[in-house]
């Protein structure tokens, strides 16, 4: 690993104000960690964010949940509140990665990254999701922009994000069983006006399957989307699965998650 | 005494690993050490055009950077293969030269060119990416099935074969077949796999300019082996000027039987900088570096009569070797294959023909079970299929062609001395509840679920290996072990045993054997490994000898102390040799009440003599001190065998398969540690499971290492396995004293076949390669999905 320097920002601002073209911030360094041991990124500033207190912890309304960007994985997994009030998003969370990376990684610094198959994307698009930063808050379905791309400028500092309580909703992930991401993991939630069918893993970013969208929103059964027959043209083919299989596992998991909620 | 052999005596080693203070080789610091980071070959295939070092000098704390050229001119020999083959038409194998530093040609990704000195580890690696390397890339060979037909790897090695070797009789064979109702034939893959110990590689070397002396720390499983090869052919320093020493090692299962690269740079680099040199892998490293396993092309038929005799089997196998030939790179896919291929059944005529060939790949040599898990796969695989084919249930077709009579002289090679395969089966089944099967398959067809039961019975040979046998089959060196057993003067004992425990606890289960022999306390005996400077030799752990061939030289040197004591015991109390007998530690005279203990005799042979009288303990002709030393060399290899059963459901909608159940029943012989043994099972059914369903590593077409770490390369995990039924049925093998067979690969032989029946019969006969990933089996739900619907 390259030298950097290390900064530990005590507030949003302070945080901000050190980042330049040549920094991360540092919440879990599940990600950053990694990749700079293996020389993929070099960063000259890395400006630690745990130390700021209001970025952890977890607040329940009656209509949404919000979580503090450097709130921990594991602690969205334990949270009694938010298995009360979504529960599928604790279990979400419970299901990411391996317990080491549970106790360091991060809300905040998960969905920053975007990686096509992370989990949380799928819940914020599913859910509804306010993402609240420094500067100004920006909607979930305008927030993830493509492959490891966000709407975040540079120094921009996620400060939390605010999931909207739905009726019913249900993540079913089909994990890579090697790192555990997901080959394709479909978030499905009921909110009382509409349906979203958020798809993570299946194509270069998370989406919201309109067609079957549609098709639970007329009737919420997994029947209404049995053997829906989707596009696999722009999914992602690796080592580990084609787009044919993503095409069919994105439907597959989604009528699990319908008969789960 | 109670004897400590076959109770579960708890591991010496656990106090020190589990509190952290085990001592690996990376935990070694010497004073003003320095740091070795290679540079590797980014290239699957390449020639050298030029290397310019010039920049990468002038790095902050480079002490030195040496290549190919100087190891070439320093006459460093390079790694060898250890066992020769002979091809059908009689020519000897074709093995390519392995520099430890590539000069002309890199033959695979992560091949070392060159290797960075620096007084730390980020100078190190800084300097090593300013070091410029021109490479010409040439295309590479990477497909087992296709080799033969590429562009030659190694000059003057045609179609890159290292040799096509047969065992066995054709024209037999094409008899038998013949005569055959039925041939059932099968095309089939075993999967190359990455041994990933949880240790990576590394090396400490050390030079002492006053004694001319090289140390070596280094991750081996066998350390003497490693100077006689360093020593003989790597002409790094005369072997008494070389030290080897293996400490805590955190598993090898294979991979760290060869010398490698790393290993004779750092020694040569030591001495020629004159300060020590510390290389630790990475685990990208070891994913590119360490040999891999398995990794065969095979097409297999059974001659069967209709009524399920099995009359004849013919194999055809490519073996990938890899990039180079390494230790057991060539005994692996031959004498270590061939016969076990016919498994536990009585076929009279039976071939096995091997083309190995080079690829720009890893090189592939011994990893857990070598060779055996290969051909428990080709056979088992054929068995299932010929049950199927043949509407015999598959327990009583293996049972119809077991042999009934021990020794049973098995087709190929070898003659197995002991065995009760139909017994193992019986309680196998008993154990799986084999007869409720159907009905849960019928619960899982309720839930929507394909439910599959998979059995295989297997044998193999290991305790490797009689000496005068594997050396006229082409072995460089005899498959001894030796142990020196010594007493101290006040009563307690070192045992030094020429295998290595990086794992296998021989600690334990060592010092339990010498308890029993020498009625001392397990308390006042250690056990000493890892070290040439300790010990006389030895031949080092692998194919599951430590015990059968290590152990059994352990309890002769006990014996021969023990006659030693007889014969001080009579000089002391005025007796005849012949009327002492030894007991619970004690040498009594018999018919009388005079005895001494072992603690009075050791006393006695380390200070002969008695105040004021000119008397010595010791008989004539017996020398002061109590050690004893044993090389004992097996007379035959020792034969493991078992039934496994596996049950695995599977979610046709994803393809995700679950093994439900998975039963082994093993004959281990005597067993020395229940607790030991069920650890090595687990293991090896860890491993074994992991080819099956999950481990793979895949090269693209360009040689690029696909499965380069863990986010692709799936390591099993123990939330992948159900809790293990094991069970044991008992023959003591009748070739060593102990009547103990090894235990340490079994599972990894076993598993593969037995979970693949299982998923393939779930799937209605159809074939998946391993492993079976969800994807795979998924698409063959679908074809069962198809023709289904097409029968209705
Ligand atoms: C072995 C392993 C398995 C994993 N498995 C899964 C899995 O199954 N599913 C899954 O979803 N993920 C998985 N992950 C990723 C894990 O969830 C990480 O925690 C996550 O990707 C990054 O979070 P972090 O807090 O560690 O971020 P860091 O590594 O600290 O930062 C990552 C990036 O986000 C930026 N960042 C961090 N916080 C903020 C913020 N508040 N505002 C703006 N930018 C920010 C940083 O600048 C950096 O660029 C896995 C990771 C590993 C190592």
């Amino acid at each position: 690993m390259k030298d950097f320097n290390y900064h530990s920002a005590k507030d949003s601002k302070e945080a901000s104000k050190l980042a330049s073209s040549s920094s991360a911030f540092l919440a879990g360094g599940m990600t950053t960690i990694p990749s700079m041991k293996l020389g993929l990124a070099t960063y000259k500033d890395l400006i630690d964010i745990k130390n700021i207190k209001k970025l952890s912890g977890i607040k329940v309304s009656g209509k949404s949940v919000t979580i503090g960007a450097a709130t921990k994985h594991v602690e969205v997994a334990n949270s009694k509140d938010v298995k009360k009030a979504i529960p599928s998003l604790s279990s979400l969370a419970e299901g990411i990665g391996d317990p080491q990376v549970r106790n360091r990684g991060t809300i905040g610094g998960s969905i920053a990254n975007n990686d096509p198959s992370a989990d949380y994307p799928s819940a914020c698009i599913a859910l509804n999701a306010t993402i609240h930063t420094n500067e100004r808050k920006i909607e979930a379905s305008k927030f993830f922009k493509g492959m490891f791309e966000t709407a975040l400028k540079k120094g921009e500092l996620i400060e939390a994000v605010e999931f909207q309580i739905p009726e019913k909703s249900s993540y079913q992930k089909h994990p890579n069983p090697a790192s555990r991401y997901a080959v394709v993991g479909v978030y499905v939630a009921k909110h009382k006006s509409d349906v979203n069918v958020a798809v993570t893993g299946a194509k270069s970013c998370v989406y919201n399957d309109k067609e079957m969208a549609k098709a639970l929103s007329g009737n919420f059964s997994s029947s209404s989307i049995d053997g829906m027959d989707l596009d696999s043209s722009d999914m992602n083919s690796d080592i580990h699965a084609s787009a044919e299989y993503r095409a069919s596992l994105v439907v597959t998991q989604a009528k699990k998650a319908v008969d789960a909620c | 005494m109670a004897s400590l052999v076959g109770s579960r005596v708890e591991r010496k080693e656990d106090k020190r690993f589990l509190t952290g203070k085990g001592r690996y080789t990376a935990d070694i610091n010497l004073a003003n050490q320095t740091y070795a980071i290679f540079v590797r070959s980014p290239h699957a295939r390449a020639s050298i055009k030029k290397l310019n070092i010039d920049k990468a000098l002038k790095s902050s704390g480079v002490v030195s950077i040496l290549t190919g050229k100087e190891i070439a001119d320093d006459k460093i020999g390079g790694l060898i293969a250890g066992w020769a083959i002979r091809s059908e038409d009689g020519t000897e194998m074709k093995c390519p030269g392995n520099p430890p530093l590539a000069k002309d040609n890199v033959n695979f990704v992560g091949d070392p060119v060159a290797v960075v000195i620096a007084e730390s580890l980020t100078e190190a690696k800084e300097a090593a990416e300013k070091v410029e390397v021109d490479y010409k890339v040439l295309k590479a060979v990477t497909s087992t099935a296709d080799a033969m037909n590429g562009d030659t790897i190694h000059e003057g090695i045609d179609k890159n074969l290292c040799f096509d070797w047969l065992l066995g009789d054709r024209q037999k064979v094409k008899e038998a077949f013949d005569k055959a109702d039925k041939v059932i034939s099968i095309d089939i893959i075993n999967n190359r796999l990455i041994p990933n110990a949880m240790e990576p590689r590394a090396c400490v070397a050390d030079y002492n300019a006053a004694s001319e002396e090289i140390t070596l720390y280094t991750t081996s499983q066998n350390p003497h082996l490693s100077r006689l090869i360093m020593s003989a052919f790597g002409n790094v320093a005369p072997e008494h000027k070389l030290r080897v020493v293996a400490p805590d090692v955190g598993g090898g299962f294979g991979s760290k039987i060869n010398v490698y690269n790393e290993d004779i740079v750092c020694s040569w680099a030591a001495k020629k900088i004159n300060r020590a040199i510390k290389w630790v892998a990475e685990r990208s490293e070891s994913f590119l570096t360490d040999i891999h396993g398995r990794d065969h092309v095979t097409h297999a038929e059974l001659a069967v009569t209709k009524d399920g005799k099995f009359l004849g089997f013919k194999n055809e196998t490519i073996a990938n070797l890899g990039a180079y030939a390494r230790v057991f790179g060539t005994v692996t896919p031959t004498y270590l294959f061939g016969p076990c291929a016919t498994g536990v059944y009585e076929i009279p005529a039976a071939y096995t023909n091997v083309k190995a060939v080079y690829t720009n790949t890893a090189p592939v040599d011994a990893y857990r079970g070598a060779g055996r898990p290969e051909a428990t796969y080709t056979i088992e695989r054929l068995v299932e299929k010929a049950s199927m084919e043949l509407g015999i249930d598959k327990t009583e077709l293996r049972i119809k062609n077991f042999p009934t009579a021990f020794p049973f002289k098995q087709t190929l090679v070898h003659t197995v001395d002991s065995g009760d395969y139909v017994a193992g089966m019986e309680k196998a089944k008993q154990m799986a509840d084999y007869k409720g099967f159907e009905a849960r398959r019928r619960e899982s067809e309720a839930k929507g679920k394909l439910r599959g039961i998979g059995v295989t019975s297997y044998f193999e040979a290991c305790g490797i290996a009689p000496s005068a046998a594997v050396m006229s089959l082409g072995c460089g060196v005899g498959l001894w072990e030796s142990a020196e057993v010594r007493f101290n003067p006040t009563g307690q004992v070192t045992v030094y045993t020429g295998s290595h425990s990086h794992g296998q606890s021989h600690q334990t289960t060592f010092a339990q054997i010498a308890a029993d022999e020498l009625g001392v306390p397990i308390e006042n005996i250690d056990i000493v490994h890892g070290d040439t400077d300790k010990g006389t030799f030895g031949m080092g752990t692998y194919g599951s000898r430590s015990l059968a061939v290590g152990g059994i030289a352990i309890v002769n040197a006990c014996k021969k102390i023990v006659e030693k004591g007889k014969r001080v015991t009579a000089k002391m109390l005025e007796a005849n040799p012949e009327d002492v007998e030894f007991k619970d530690g004690e040498f009594i005279v018999s018919k009388s009440n005079k005895k001494k203990t072992i603690g009075e005799v050791a006393f006695a042979c380390y200070l002969p003599g008695v105040r004021d009288e000119m008397k010595s303990p010791l008989p004539e002709g017996d020398e002061p001190g109590l050690k004893e030393t044993s090389f004992y060399d097996p007379s035959n290899f020792s034969f493991p065998a078992g039934t496994h059963i596996a049950e695995v459901e599977i979610d046709p909608e994803t393809g995700h398969v679950k093994l439900e159940k998975y039963t082994a029943c093993d004959d281990f012989g005597r067993i020395i540690n229940p607790m030991v043994v069920e650890g090595q099972v687990h293991g090896g059914l860890a491993q074994g499971i992991g080819q099956a369903l999950y481990e793979n590593a895949e090269y693209d077409e360009t040689g690029q290492l696909m499965t380069g770490s863990y986010m692709d390369y799936t390591m099993p995990r123990a939330d992948n396995f159900p809790e293990f039924n094991i069970g044991y049925t008992c023959t003591h093998a009748t070739t060593n004293p102990l009547g103990v067979k090894g235990c340490g690969e079994a599972g990894a032989i076993a598993a593969p076949p037995t979970v693949m029946n299982a998923v393939i019969d779930a799937l209605g006969g159809q074939e998946v390669t391993m492993p079976a990933t969800a994807e795979k089996v998924w698409k063959a739900c679908k074809n069962l999905k198809k023709s289904n619907s097409k029968a209705a």
